[in-house]
């Protein structure tokens, strides 16, 4: 439903192909796709506005305009404004220096905060601690229950001392308990409106009367343009000192972490994103940011190739190139080159739409066609392999002796070699003006 | 608000008082939703200094995304206002809110307004209720059960919901709320096996509705999905017809991703409407549209509070009214 940002910035600049360099109209255009995809994955609107801002102005810098690939290198800026926005701030938990440390959960009404409280005390518990969950959430029914339940299959304690008490009390107690009975204490509060003076108060009251040293708001990850709102208030309110997202297993593009993120100034610090009490984990602002962008891994791989690729390399193979002087050599040495990028397969798994992609699911890419070509390769006298015109019919049945492949293999293979030679024939020529070697 | 209550069962009180209520509810959700009213009109009345002109309806379209009525929506909708602004020569603020309130409406509203009602003419009429974790399930059977109960009918509730802790404990307690049976078993058991005793146990209890509560699932959950398609399966089977509605609930906090939820909803379990809850804070629900105008599920019902009666059926007019502005200025 959604069109990756890069599949669109792709688009965008397809018009470039084969005219020279960017133009601001070409920016505007990106920085248009931009805004749209960040908009469509529920980034807050003001948010979307500085920060396309901010892109455009890195954008329309020499960075972009002199690339030989300025959708990606567009990609890249957009991407790294994302992390860095998102990322900046610590994402770890205060702790107490003194036993028990106090952490305060509040959200919205079925934003997850009763199993936010089970997973976030489990993974405390696998890093050592002895967590202890206290219940005060007396409004919704069951509530109680509920995280009695999930304390057991947790294996924590649970202060539960029921529904008809002050929730300032219960967690004033509660984290008394915690003090004997534990080391962190987990407040679990009711959901909340925002703009629900009462209960707001209520809160405030927890927090004045606990004093807890990190407090949490929990932010439903489908939630849209109005996470800001919401996330203010509680800042503003009972102040807060970092975020958990939850529901992270849908397909939500989830904007509003960043929105939340920008707004508050206040770091995401967990991420939940499964019915199981495991799926649970400290927050990844490179995951997020590519995924509000829905393009897979595409920054890992351009960076692999920036990487992978030896500069010096592929400006001799370039004037070579142009010299139509490719040899099967070379071509090896391509194949090197792209090879040091991991298989092909998990170059496929890193693309933007790839991995979603349901006619793919079941496709395994073949790695072993490369190996195939490598051996015919090698099997090809040095002298061969400069002159591919020498193969005859004899050269033709060692090749494939040597390789364990077929005549027919060798003979796709020189056809394929020839195709490319005639090409570049061609572009020397004159006939193809401004080419763009595709990766350089 | 729903179908198939004859007319001379309910209370002239219960009327009297659903006529008021839901002029108070949209009262109030403009004094909610006021304030950000108030700074689009604020916006646009500077605007207005030269007319009707491109920044004014660009502000509309800043409104529109703001209310998560998403990108495709509000081009959609600026478009239409615009024709019929150029067709109609509006040119003065009042006329143009009432057109823009008016194309909103237009896109929510059915060509049947029946289908906007929650039908329970059926002897037993069967009420399934998906929809994905924490929008608000639990809550809006309880309210649906007490507002049946006013107008004279026998609701049932069915916990099936067996999957999250202490799950059926809180339909219990709306059970006890609005003084209605509940068909549960325990925790853990098959969400299946609990929806056929329910079913059953509607013909022995002589209960008229089944109002049968679904674990929250997230629409990607393949697994999940099918379990739901299953149940549905079961109900098809033991009840020819059934189940007579499928509602999902949807919070109105929710962003574009609510557009995917209804796909995948109605495509597993046919919805045939939805329950817009949660309109009691600042966020203003705008995916419906969406919902509405590309899946052509109608919108029945909006929660805007916890306690048992507030749940109203969904007016498009008001709803438009409301979100976006146009009628009246005493609203706010």
């Amino acid at each position: 439903m959604f069109d990756a940002l890069s599949d669109r910035l792709q688009n965008a600049f397809q018009s470039l192909k084969g005219h020279g360099k960017l133009t601001a109209e070409d920016v505007d255009q990106a920085m248009r796709e931009i805004r749209l995809a960040l908009l469509e994955a529920d980034v807050n609107f003001k948010v979307v506005r500085e920060f396309v801002a901010q892109v455009k102005q890195r954008a329309l810098g020499v960075e972009v305009m002199e690339s030989l690939t300025p959708a990606q290198q567009v990609i890249k800026i957009v991407n790294e404004e994302l992390t860095t926005l998102m990322g900046a701030g610590d994402s770890k938990l205060a702790f107490s220096g003194r036993a028990p440390t106090i952490i305060l959960m509040a959200g919205l009404q079925g934003s997850g905060k009763t199993t936010t409280c089970a997973k976030l005390a489990r993974h405390l518990k696998k890093d050592g601690k002895r967590p202890v969950l206290i219940a005060a959430d007396v409004y919704r029914p069951a509530a109680i229950d509920q995280l009695k339940t999930l304390g057991e299959r947790v294996g924590v304690p649970v202060y539960a001392p029921g529904a008809d008490l002050d929730p300032v009390d219960i967690a004033r107690d509660g984290v008394e308990y915690a003090r004997l009975n534990g080391d962190v204490a987990i407040i679990d509060t009711a959901g909340r409106l925002h703009i629900d003076e009462e209960l707001m108060g209520e809160l405030a009251r927890i927090r004045s009367a606990v004093k807890p040293h990190n407090i949490l708001l929990v932010v439903d990850s489908m939630t849209g343009q109005d996470a800001v709102n919401a996330a203010e208030e509680f800042r503003q309110k009972v102040d807060l000192d970092g975020v958990v997202l939850t529901k992270l297993d849908g397909d939500a593009r989830g904007g509003a972490a960043l929105s939340v993120r920008a707004v508050t100034g206040r770091p995401i610090k967990f991420a939940s994103n499964g019915e199981k009490l495991d799926d649970f984990d400290t927050f990844h602002p490179d995951r997020m940011a590519s995924r509000i962008l829905g393009m897979g891994d595409v920054l890992s791989l351009i960076e692999k190739a920036e990487d992978s690729l030896d500069a010096r390399k592929a400006a001799e193979m370039e004037a070579k190139l142009r010299r139509a002087e490719f040899t099967f050599e070379d071509f090896l040495e391509q194949l090197k080159q792209v090879r040091k990028m991991g298989s092909l397969s998990s170059i496929l798994g890193m693309l933007p739409g790839v991995p979603g992609m349901k006619e793919l699911k079941n496709v395994q890419v073949d790695d072993r066609q490369l190996d195939r070509i490598e051996a015919m390769i090698f099997s090809m006298t040095p002298r061969e392999r400069r002159n591919p015109e020498l193969i005859d019919g004899p050269r033709k049945q060692r090749v494939a002796r040597g390789s364990g492949t077929q005549v027919q293999d060798v003979n796709m293979l020189l056809k394929q070699y020839r195709e490319m030679q005639k090409m570049l024939k061609m572009f020397k020529g004159g006939k193809v003006k401004g080419l763009r070697l595709p990766g350089m | 608000m729903f179908k198939g209550v004859a007319e001379g069962d309910v209370p002239a009180e219960v009327i009297a008082e659903e006529q008021r209520e839901r002029k108070g509810l949209f009262g109030r959700l403009r004094r909610n939703l006021g304030k950000a009213r108030l700074a689009v009109r604020d916006g646009l009345k500077s605007a207005l200094y030269v007319g009707v002109d491109r920044r004014l309806y660009e502000q509309v379209e800043e409104t529109l995304i703001a209310a998560d009525v998403g990108v495709d929506g509000t081009i959609k909708i600026v478009d239409e206002l615009e024709r019929r602004c150029t067709a109609k020569k509006i040119e003065a603020r009042e006329p143009f809110f009432e057109e823009l309130a008016d194309v909103v409406a237009g896109a929510l509203k059915p060509e049947d307004p029946e289908r906007q009602r929650i039908d329970v003419s059926a002897d037993p009429s069967v009420i399934l209720v998906v929809g994905v974790n924490g929008t608000g399930k639990t809550t809006t059977i309880g309210k649906i059960a007490f507002r049946l109960r006013q107008m004279g009918k026998t609701p049932l509730m069915v916990a099936a919901d067996t999957f999250r802790a202490a799950a059926v404990e809180q339909l219990s307690a709306w059970a006890d709320r609005a003084g209605c049976d509940i068909v549960k078993q325990e925790a853990g058991s098959d969400p299946a096996a609990v929806v056929y005793d329910g079913v059953a146990a509607a013909r022995s209890r002589g209960a008229d509705v089944v109002i049968i509560d679904t674990a929250g699932r997230l629409h990607t959950q393949v697994n999940l999905m099918r379990e739901l398609e299953k149940v549905r399966r079961v109900i098809e089977k033991q009840l020819p017809g059934a189940p007579h509605e499928t509602l999902l609930v949807l919070d109105a906090t929710t962003g574009q991703n609510g557009l995917r939820q209804a796909q995948e909803f109605k495509q597993a379990v046919d919805v045939t409407g939805v329950v817009l809850t949660k309109l009691d804070g600042t966020a203003k629900g705008g995916i419906v549209v969406a919902i509405h105008d590309s899946l052509g599920i109608p919108i029945k019902l909006v929660g805007v509070g916890e306690k048992l009666e507030d749940l109203r059926p969904f007016e498009a007019d008001e709803f438009a009214r409301a979100v976006f502005g146009g009628g009246d200025e005493d609203g706010d």
